[in-house]
């Protein structure tokens, strides 16, 4: 285990002051000269033709400046995952047909909100309706309406894995049990409202400054929607208040933005609303889940047959990453000799499902963990030890799935048993008694190796340039959307380099100053990727000022050198130094005065095939249930996570904090309500997410690792300990009830149809 | 018909003319520029838009700019008036690593203040009482309670040493 001086220390947020003060600036602050305000008008229908649309009226209202519908654009089609065009689904505005209530239809820009919104209420829209499907087994029925014209069967992604000999496992099984699960769409909820502005350079190329986890990408996909060239756009992304998956595609209202920027000449700004956010927002996928698993009778696991139906909604959003991702998670935590995955990607008339902290991981092992919770009670064996006997290891393969390097899931599941003393509150609580106990586990992704965006640049990068007054500044294209990589990344670069926080200026996510490229924040992948890069960069960095070093000192060539408190000296003449300032100076001067500028990459290379690293850990959660009213209070959360080296404790400790906030809303309070296509619940009132009052305590241990792929050892925290918290409460409430949790969220009138008081 | 209104913001005077149905959250982004104060769902239920109205914590999302007539207002720009010396509020919420995406923070902040001036010395569960009406996505709140609670300590150990 390395030694370290700022990694795995107290080092506050880079931008914490800002946000304290007030003085961060978001999207939705920024004010620009003669800047128009922009609405979108949405289709009022799940399903239906456009007949024709006039805008007349609404271009004749006095302040406004310009009304665009599809037909404007040049309908050119995008979708996240460019290498396969197929998929690419959606229209910046709805051409021809609208597909969820909510889809956008038309745009207009006026010189205040209240115009601009007026003029939405004076724009005719002439729709044929069609009939709709709003759950999957309608989809994808014989004669089910078709969504989109290139996909009549309304599936629009599979994916297969398969390994081992299926046939065999289940035939030697003593034990086969299948069970179907559903799990239902939650929000992001991020508390900052998507908002964009734009403005057009004099020679017509666009600055867009967004609420975005992914510059690169937005950066990309508007080009291409805009029929300009990628470099002509410069995406430019402010302090983001909260992305958690829901903000890492480009979005109707970017497009507005730029594209009516261009034709008025003018800034535009597009914020949506709350009940814009909840009413056609992006959210969790709703999967249905079919599992069957078999164990010999001491509990061995022989194989699973895992097939997923998602319910996409009407595009295609992240949804084949999200079947992509299912597929794998469904082979993670636990050692299957043979594995068959069939996901399906369906189409229906509601808003899209997309990419959601997990990532088809909570969905897939809410199925994983609630089925192992049930085979340890069938077999009578206790639920941690089945996870033992059958959990993956270090140096585990799994066929074209993953290869893991580090893990501490076996240690994680030992110290959450002896922090919430399993064994005795299992023997002391009573099944159905009122109090109950229960286990889920996770393991994430630390970054994804697939390239479906097609990039040709590396997954990360990072410029740091050196200066002689012994600072640094650091540029990179990592979005910081509140998780802390900017932080994160400044620790690293700090601690490879010797210097201090306060010697760091950074940069980031700029389109036209950070170096190309990084495809963003998403699937966990800044820690590493970013980092790995910054570590590149800087060790090019020392590379030069070592050499200046061994030349001043006339230095025997075997001496290591080191970068330490600000100074650059060999390791076994530590008095032989010079302060990394002088160091720079004179590798400077010894280049003719070029600037030190170095450049890292980061582009992981099938290395474990999805991952470069995996992240494990356990949860256990103490609940009681009140037999008169279902309602299930939530006592305690103990976690045992391995995040490999912890570089920033307190932001580790705040991402479990806020993933238990997020499982436990999934897992109890937080659903959308619809009625034919249409979400109901559309405010904060309505829509029920964990306040201060609800939250309970909760303990959590880090399981020690060292990540020889990671930053110093580093890899995922926090995204993946979304998905324990559910199963976890599930099998608690079971304890509790006897009601056994297959579809969430759990609610009191389930807990009482199941137990029959009701 | 617009109507003339002052009001006091952050120790400063202003006069400003408001429509009927303009919020004070509007006047206060908008027209003064204060975009420390966030909008995160103008229906009231987020806090992100909180504060102080002649101390006491509103929603600037719900309160009409008419009925800001005459009265105090301080927002997060006016907790720390000098610009370097933060409040105590603000630096146990650095410190205490309570901040994530920050879109809360100002009204979290601005209700944890005015929990205080009403309850120097608050439980665990007042705490919490009085951030039920704020809402985090990033945090579970663990933080920001635990920052308010070593803020209300440090106030109190400030005034006993005034005293």
């Amino acid at each position: 285990m390395r030694e370290f001086n700022i990694v795995g220390k107290h080092v506050p947020r880079n931008d914490a002051r800002a946000k304290a003060t007030g003085t961060a600036i978001y999207t939705d602050d920024i004010k620009l000269p003669g800047m128009l305000h922009g609405r979108i008008l949405r289709s009022p229908l799940p399903h239906a033709r456009i007949l024709r649309i006039d805008t007349s009226k609404a271009a004749a209202l006095p302040g406004v400046r310009c009304v665009i519908t599809g037909e404007d654009t040049p309908k050119i089609k995008y979708g996240n995952w460019r290498l396969f065009p197929d998929t690419q689904d959606e229209y910046p505005l709805a051409i021809d047909k609208v597909r969820f209530i909510g889809d956008e239809v038309a745009a207009v820009a006026a010189v205040d909100l209240d115009t601009a919104e007026e003029a939405l209420s004076l724009i005719e829209v002439e729709y044929e309706e069609l009939p709709a499907v709003f759950d999957v087994e309608s989809a994808i029925a014989q004669g089910a309406p078709v969504l989109h014209d290139y996909c009549p069967s309304n599936i629009s992604v599979n994916r297969k894995i398969q390994y081992g000999d299926l046939e065999k496992a289940f035939a030697e099984a003593d034990y086969v049990r299948e069970d179907t699960f559903t799990v239902h769409a939650v929000s992001h909820a991020y508390l900052e409202p998507c908002s964009s502005v734009a403005q057009a350079d004099l020679d017509g190329r666009i600055t867009l400054w967004t609420s975005t986890q992914t510059p690169y990408i937005t950066q990309c996909l508007l080009a291409s929607t805009m029929n300009m060239r990628e470099n002509d756009i410069r995406v430019i992304k402010p302090f983001v208040g909260g992305g958690f998956g829901g903000k890492m595609e480009l979005r109707t209202w970017e497009f507005c933005a730029a594209f009516m920027a261009k034709k008025t000449g003018r800034p535009v700004k597009f914020t949506l609303s709350r009940e814009e956010e909840f009413l056609a927002g992006r959210r969790r996928h709703p999967m249905k889940l079919t599992s069957k698993v078999g164990f010999k009778k001491d509990g061995t696991l022989t194989g699973k047959d895992l097939r997923i139906h998602l319910d996409g909604g009407a595009y295609n959003a992240m949804g084949p990453t999200a079947t992509f991702l299912c597929g794998n998670f469904g082979a993670m935590l636990y050692r299957y000799p043979s594995y068959r995955f069939f996901g399906e990607h369906v189409y229906t008339n509601k808003p899209p499902a997309s990419a959601m902290r997990g990532f088809g991981a909570p969905q897939s092992i809410f199925a994983t963990e609630t089925q192992m919770n049930i085979a340890a009670e069938e077999l009578g064996i206790d639920p941690i030890e089945l996870r033992l006997k059958n959990a993956q290891v270090s140096g585990d393969k799994i066929p074209d799935v993953a290869t893991i390097s580090t893990c501490g899931f076996k240690e994680s599941l030992e110290k959450v048993a002896e922090m919430c003393n399993w064994k005795e509150k299992r023997a002391q609580y009573k099944t159905g008694g009122g109090k109950g106990i229960g286990i889920g586990c996770y393991s994430f992704i630390s970054g994804g190796v697939f390239n479906w965006f097609n990039t040709q640049y590396p997954f990360s990068a990072a410029e740091v340039r050196a200066f002689d007054d012994g600072t640094v500044h650091l540029l990179t294209m990592a979005a910081d959307i509140g998780q802390g990589c900017d932080t994160v990344v400044k620790q690293i670069l700090a601690e490879e380099l010797g210097l201090k926080m306060e010697d760091i200026r950074i940069t980031s996510a700029d389109t036209s100053m950070t170096p190309q490229a990084d495809l963003g924040a998403w699937g966990s992948r800044l820690t590493l990727m970013n980092g790995n890069a910054v570590i590149d960069a800087a060790r090019k960095i020392k590379e030069q000022i070592f050499g200046m070093v061994s030349v001043r000192f006339n230095l025997n060539v075997i001496h290591e050198m080191e970068c330490k408190d600000g100074k650059v000296f060999p390791k076994g003449r530590p008095q032989r130094s010079m302060t990394f300032g002088e160091a720079v100076a004179m590798a400077q001067k010894a280049n003719r005065g070029e600037p030190l500028v170095a450049r890292g990459y980061y582009t992981p290379r099938d290395k474990g095939m999805v991952t470069p690293a995996f992240s494990f850990g356990a949860q256990v959660a103490e609940v009681e249930v009140d037999k008169e009213t279902g309602i299930v209070q939530v006592k305690k959360f103990w976690t045992a996570h391995d995040c490999g080296t912890v570089i920033n404790p307190k932001a580790v400790e705040g991402q479990l904090e806020g993933a238990i906030q997020m499982g436990l809303g999934y897992t109890l309070s937080e659903q959308f309500i619809m009625d034919g296509g249409k979400t109901l619940n559309t405010t904060f009132l309505d829509y029920k997410m964990p306040n201060a009052m609800d939250m309970p305590p909760s303990e959590t241990a880090h399981i020690d690792t060292y990540e020889p792929e990671g930053p110093m050892g580093a890899k995922e925290a926090g995204e993946g300990l979304a998905i324990p918290t559910a199963p976890a409460i599930a099998a608690a409430v079971h304890h509790a009830t006897g009601y056994r949790c297959k579809d969430l969220p759990i609610t009191p009138e389930k807990i009482l149809n199941a137990t029959k008081s009701l | 018909m617009k109507h003339v209104i002052t009001l006091n913001v952050n120790g400063d005077p202003y006069t400003v003319s408001v429509d009927p149905s303009q919020t004070l959250n509007e006047v206060l982004r908008e027209e003064l520029n204060l975009t420390g104060v966030k909008l995160g769902c103008g229906s009231g239920d987020c806090g992100a838009c909180t504060v102080l109205m002649d101390g006491r914590a509103v929603s600037s999302c719900l309160t009409l700019a008419v009925e800001a007539e005459g009265k105090d207002i301080l927002t997060v720009e006016g907790l720390a008036p000098s610009g370097e010396k933060l409040h105590v509020i603000q630096e146990e919420f650095i410190d205490k690593g309570a901040i994530q995406c920050g879109f809360c923070t100002a009204g979290m902040e601005m209700s944890a203040l005015h929990l205080l001036n009403k309850n120097p010395s608050p439980t665990e569960t007042e705490i919490r009482e009085a951030l039920s009406g704020n809402l985090c996505r990033c945090t579970g709140y663990a933080k920001i309670v635990e920052a308010i609670s070593s803020a209300a300590q440090r106030m109190n150990d400030a005034s006993e040493r005034n005293q």
